[in-house]
């Protein structure tokens, strides 16, 4: 009895440890293999060692999806890291009413992005509402194509994700503004300071840890970037493909019967290459405790370890 | 809607009250009612032109959100031209199984990794958190030969079997599990409690807080994943409602209003969900889960 009861705690986590291996350790030992072979379906892969990563450099829509997925993280990153701040400002503060606004700015970020991006289709259409006030407002005198020009796909793109991103955003720096000492506001209008002064000397270093992790988190999701751009543009990824993302080039290189799968594996280990520093990053700020706990703890279990050995 | 929304409050101090005039009071509810109509704006007018007849002019500027020509015909003709109602009860069943299997085994997981001492445990728990950092996207090509090869491929089972535990949800739970003083485990140990009368009887009302927030989590990812099930799934009787609107859109979207129709229909359930748990939405984003 008593060896089974040892054994709980291994039940207990098996099967988390049994998904984490199948669905997601394994996946990627098995994409870095694959992207050393001439992979695809119905056939033995050959390995053909680095050719899948020279043929990265030589294939130019590898260059337009980096180029997309890039341009569009450098517009979504920063708006999406200080808009979200203003937001929360405006609504910290107890107005009559303000949980109704709160509770609706958060609207958008429920909605699933193909939803979303179909009224924005509509919406960013030559005839839609945005092209309207724009003619109305006297900015262009004729329609702006948002869903036909390769950068104004990537704009409209991005404006949706900030749009969608917003709700969401302002939450985490709701709790964070939250933590700010109150008397530091005070102190900083008694020395004279206006509202923008204390936002720049007080407000932000004092949400300087969220927007750490804010624009770790957008830059990690914006450089996965699939929903937005497939939507937009129907799933053709623009005029000549040139507004396709990285992911929707590995899902259009590796899927079919024709599918370069070797490929598309080393196309997906770019992504990680190109992924895992912001994602290292939002790990060590959200887990880092944890993570130094484990290595103490490991550590701990080492010598004492050791220790008996000694001893023994 | 008007139910409160439990985040931190800013107490506004009788200087600010005094400093706070007119004018500053009317540009706050100004930039309000304008966030207002921006984020809520595209839905209303979505919801109006899902109403609008044929007579109506849905590209009229400024655009109406009172249909003149009232009707419900475009609600018939998407159920006509796509099954949206099985596509929605498609993305049901993935997200319910998929609430069901997170808190399930991320709550026995999270029991043993937050409150049970065991050999390699530390080691485990690494291999789970490093999961965290390889996003979904990288392993898209290989997921799919595994599901193809485990006989998956275009079933909702191999919609619903990578996500069917999250590592995140692991975490949340196990940092829920080490937040039970260790005392009233032990006592149940004391008084013979079984492994599953001491998970049922004393872990879980103690979890419970934060099992709906992963539930809530895995629900919305079901509901709203898009690229998953666009790439297992290939037969259109078979779609879940996020890839099913797109087909709607890229292959009969020449009626805007039909197509609105449709959205509202996707739109709906996670509104009546956001409505009735706002508290484990906030919740969740505050305990750092991540959003798919």
């Amino acid at each position: 009895m008593k060896s089974l009861r040892g054994l709980t705690p291994y039940l207990l986590a098996f099967p988390a440890v049994l998904w984490v291996l199948v669905f997601s350790i394994w996946p990627f030992l098995n994409t870095v293999v694959l992207s050393f072979t001439d992979a695809r379906p119905l056939r033995t892969p050959e390995p053909v060692g680095l050719a899948n990563y020279a043929k990265l450099f030589r294939d130019e829509q590898f260059g337009y999806a980096v180029t997309t997925s890039l341009t569009y993280t450098l517009i979504a990153v920063p708006l999406l890291t200080f808009l979200p701040l203003l937001l929360a400002l405006l609504v910290k503060a107890k107005l009559p009413g303000i949980s109704f606004f709160r509770t609706t700015f958060y609207f958008p970020v429920i909605a699933s992005v193909v939803v979303v991006g179909i009224i924005w289709m509509w919406m960013f259409d030559s005839q839609g509402l945005v092209n309207q006030t724009l003619q109305m407002l006297g900015i262009t005198d004729r329609p702006v194509n948002f869903l036909v020009d390769r950068w104004l796909i990537i704009l409209t793109a991005a404006l949706l994700t900030i749009w969608k991103g917003l709700g969401y955003y302002m939450v985490v720096y709701l709790a964070a503004l939250g933590s700010i000492d109150k008397e530091l506001y005070e102190a900083a209008a008694l020395d004279g300071a206006g509202p923008i002064r204390r936002f720049w000397s007080v407000t932000v270093p004092g949400v300087r840890g969220a927007m750490l992790l804010v624009t770790a988190l957008i830059t990690a999701a914006a450089m996965r970037v699939f929903s937005e751009l497939f939507v937009l543009t129907n799933g053709s990824g623009g005029p000549g493909g040139h507004a396709m993302s990285l992911v929707m080039q590995i899902k259009q290189v590796g899927s079919g019967l024709a599918g370069q799968i070797g490929y598309a594996s080393a196309l997906s280990v770019a992504l990680f290459v190109l992924t895992i520093g912001p994602m290292l990053f939002v790990g060590w700020v959200q887990q880092g405790d944890n993570v130094r706990e484990g290595i103490r703890n490991w550590q701990k279990a080492r010598a004492f370890k050791k220790s008996q050995r000694v001893a023994a | 809607m008007s139910a409160r929304v439990d985040m931190p409050e800013y107490r506004v101090s009788f200087r600010e009250k005094w400093q706070m005039g007119q004018g500053e009071m009317v540009l706050r509810y100004g930039s309000l009612i304008l966030m207002l109509l921006i984020s809520v704006g595209p839905f209303v007018w979505q919801l109006a032109t899902s109403f609008k007849g044929p007579a109506d002019d849905i590209y009229s500027f400024p655009p109406s959100f009172v249909p003149t020509d009232f009707t419900t015909d475009n609600y018939g003709q998407v159920m006509r031209t796509i099954p949206v109602i099985k596509y929605a009860w498609h993305s049901l069943i993935v997200a319910t199984t998929l609430v069901v299997t997170n808190v399930f085994f991320a709550t026995l997981a999270g029991y043993a990794f937050g409150a049970l001492r065991f050999r390699f445990k530390g080691l485990l728990m690494a291999l789970v958190l490093s999961t965290l950092l390889l996003p979904a996207e990288v392993t898209l090509t290989s997921q799919y030969l595994t599901i193809k090869s485990l006989g998956f491929a275009d079933s909702l089972v191999g919609v619903i079997l990578p996500g069917a535990i999250g590592a995140i949800n692991v975490l949340l739970m196990t940092a829920a599990a080490a937040a039970i003083p260790p005392s009233i485990l032990e006592a149940a140990t004391i008084d013979g409690a079984s492994t599953w009368q001491r998970i049922r009887h004393v872990v879980w009302p103690n979890v419970r807080g934060m099992a709906s927030v992963v539930g809530l989590m895995s629900f919305i990812q079901g509901w709203d994943d898009f690229l998953w099930p666009l790439v297992v799934l290939s037969d259109p009787e078979k779609y879940t409602l996020t890839v099913g609107m797109q087909y709607l859109q890229s292959n009969f979207g020449s009626d805007p209003r039909v197509v609105a129709a449709g959205t509202v229909i996707a739109l709906v359930p996670i509104i009546v969900l956001f409505a009735l748990m706002q508290k484990q939405f906030f919740k969740g984003v505050e305990s750092g889960a991540v959003k798919g």
